[in-house]
């Protein structure tokens, strides 16, 4: 389980502006959350803050009971926590097979490093040997990103847009793999995402405006866009078939 | 015979563990202290200057010639000649390269001018690392010249490392290419402390059908200075790609001058140079996956220069 308290973050060098405000959220083991909401509303922030890559200017963040707001990524990574960036980096020299071999750790079997490549629609054949740099589009470039957290096996993986920059195609292959990820690996999943067919595989959807985690509610409720005042406050309406922002 | 850091140096700039099979000569100190020659290549010495002849003969296929250097005393400046005449029609790799153990201060110095004449046809691989090591006190350097006429329709491959210790280093590189004659280099550069590398890659495609494909990478640490500069001539309908990339880091400095010059309106030429820092976001990512940041940024250096 991991527990928000009072969560703030104040942008770089002006401790007046706060890009998330006392945030208060609980994530159970094993759900699907997707967070929503405007761009510049604060999801990014928030996903990053989880993952320390942005520290809270006050705060708690707590996984499983245990205080782990000072730690730092490598720490957080090494507790269970996984991570893919919204525009993955680009590696010059290092290939996919290196890549995966890292994300998998110690004992990475050429076995293990296909099969997880496999799981995000890839040919081993044709993409091992090949640089994790230029020369993959950005819909590989993101599956790859996909396969660094599934070869982690983490127990909270956060998912910061990862319909962001890619085709239809490339979506179908990374919504298929979050419902898959979801029903093997038991890990809880955050994803950031203004993705209908995305946010339709959530178990529980959190709006975000503002630095404010302001509603949450349920995937059809929101798809719906209509939700009862008692239950979680209304959502606005989501175009179907389209981008939310 | 070679003992234990002889091989160890030995093993860094040519993967020699042992005696290697084929042909190869070992350069000790200024001194050839090891040689063999095989039916289809001949080693001989110079008599004119310090060096060696070397012939492959016209048709040789999948054989390997070693030619390594090593200095492990300091006070020595060591030049020598080294000429090469690769058959047509050859398939031939030459490993060679230099290392440097300074058992104290002083400095070690090691200028090798090779030549080589790459025959029809032929396709040559020629593999060059530098290495240094030893007493922090010492000055090591390493001067290469490396000189290629390749003729019609020959492929020549050349990779080039210097993989750290050595304090300075001047780097002279010229080819000629002629009619549809291919080369491709790969040039990996790492300093650090105040170690100085500079390199001059001078390319000149005379025929038409000839192509050139460089890609040089190095990495900059501490306060050391890396210079690069790039002359890519075309005479011909020619195609020449030179692709130039730095990692700068701490109080590092790198430049990298080019000039692509076409004398032919046929001949296509591209420079590209990008010179940049490790970014934070590869870091994180390689965080992500449980690397501590030394951990991550040295596969990234790692990746970068394999």
């Amino acid at each position: 389980m991991l527990k928000i308290r009072d969560l703030s973050v104040s942008a770089e060098g002006a401790t007046n502006l706060k890009l998330l405000k006392d945030i208060d959220a609980t994530f159970a083991d094993g759900r699907f959350y997707a967070i929503t909401g405007p761009n510049g509303g604060g999801k990014t922030t928030f996903a990053k803050t989880l993952m320390g890559i942005v520290r809270p200017s006050s705060g708690t963040i707590a996984l499983n009971g245990r205080d782990i707001t000072d730690k730092n990524v490598t720490e957080r990574a090494m507790l269970g926590l996984g991570y893919a960036f919204q525009t993955p980096p680009r590696f010059k020299g290092l290939s996919v097979r290196k890549l995966l071999a890292l994300a998998l750790g110690d004992g990475a079997t050429e076995d293990a490093v296909r099969g997880i490549l496999a799981r995000v629609g890839l040919d081993a054949r044709e993409y091992l040997d090949r640089d994790a740099g230029g020369g993959l589009s950005g819909g590989e470039m993101k599956r790859i990103e996909f396969a660094t957290v599934l070869a982690r096996k983490p127990t909270v993986a956060i998912f910061d847009e990862p319909e962001a920059g890619i085709d239809l195609w490339s979506l179908g292959y990374i919504a298929e793999a979050l419902s898959g990820m979801r029903a093997d690996s038991g890990a809880t999943m955050i994803v950031i995402s203004h993705q209908e067919r995305i946010i339709g595989l959530a178990d529980e959807v959190l709006y975000m405006t503002d630095g404010r985690l302001s509603r949450r509610g349920t995937a059809a409720d929101f798809l719906a866009g209509i939700a009862g005042e008692e239950k979680c406050g209304p959502f606005p309406t989501a175009e179907r078939g389209a981008s939310y922002a | 015979m070679l003992d234990a850091t002889e091989w160890a140096l030995l093993s860094k700039i040519a993967d020699m563990h042992e005696t290697p099979q084929g042909a190869y000569n070992i350069r000790k100190n200024g001194v050839g202290v090891e040689r063999r020659s095989t039916e289809n290549i001949s080693i001989s010495t110079k008599t004119d200057k310090p060096g060696i002849d070397v012939v492959v003969a016209v048709g040789t296929k999948n054989e390997s010639i070693h030619i390594p250097v090593i200095l492990t005393s300091v006070g020595i400046s060591d030049t020598v000649y080294n000429d090469f005449t690769i058959g047509a029609d050859s398939e031939v790799v030459i490993i060679a390269g230099c290392g440097i153990h300074s058992p104290g201060p002083g400095s070690a110095r090691h200028d090798g001018i090779h030549s080589f004449a790459v025959g029809p046809r032929a396709h040559m691989k020629y593999i060059e690392r530098h290495y240094g090591e030893g007493n922090e006190a010492s000055i090591r350097t390493l001067n290469p010249v490396t000189i290629i006429e390749a003729a019609r329709d020959s492929t020549v491959e050349l990779e080039m490392t210097q993989i750290g210790g050595i304090e300075s280093a001047l780097r002279d590189t010229k080819v000629i290419l002629h009619e549809n004659a291919k080369l491709i280099l790969a040039e990996r550069v790492l300093t650090s402390g105040s170690q100085k590398a500079a390199s001059q890659i001078t390319i000149e495609m005379s025929g038409d059908g000839a192509s050139a494909q460089v890609v040089s990478r190095s990495v900059a640490r501490d306060s050391s200075r890396q210079e690069y500069r790039f002359d890519l001539l075309g005479k011909a309908a020619c195609r020449g790609h030179i692709q130039c990339d730095a990692i700068v880091m701490d109080g590092a400095s790198v430049s990298s001058m080019p000039m692509i010059d076409a004398r032919d309106s046929r001949a296509q030429l591209i420079h590209e140079a990008a010179i940049g820092r490790i970014e934070s976001e590869q870091l994180l990512k390689l965080e992500s996956l449980g690397l501590t940041e030394k951990q991550a940024e040295a596969r990234i250096i790692e990746g970068f220069l394999a």
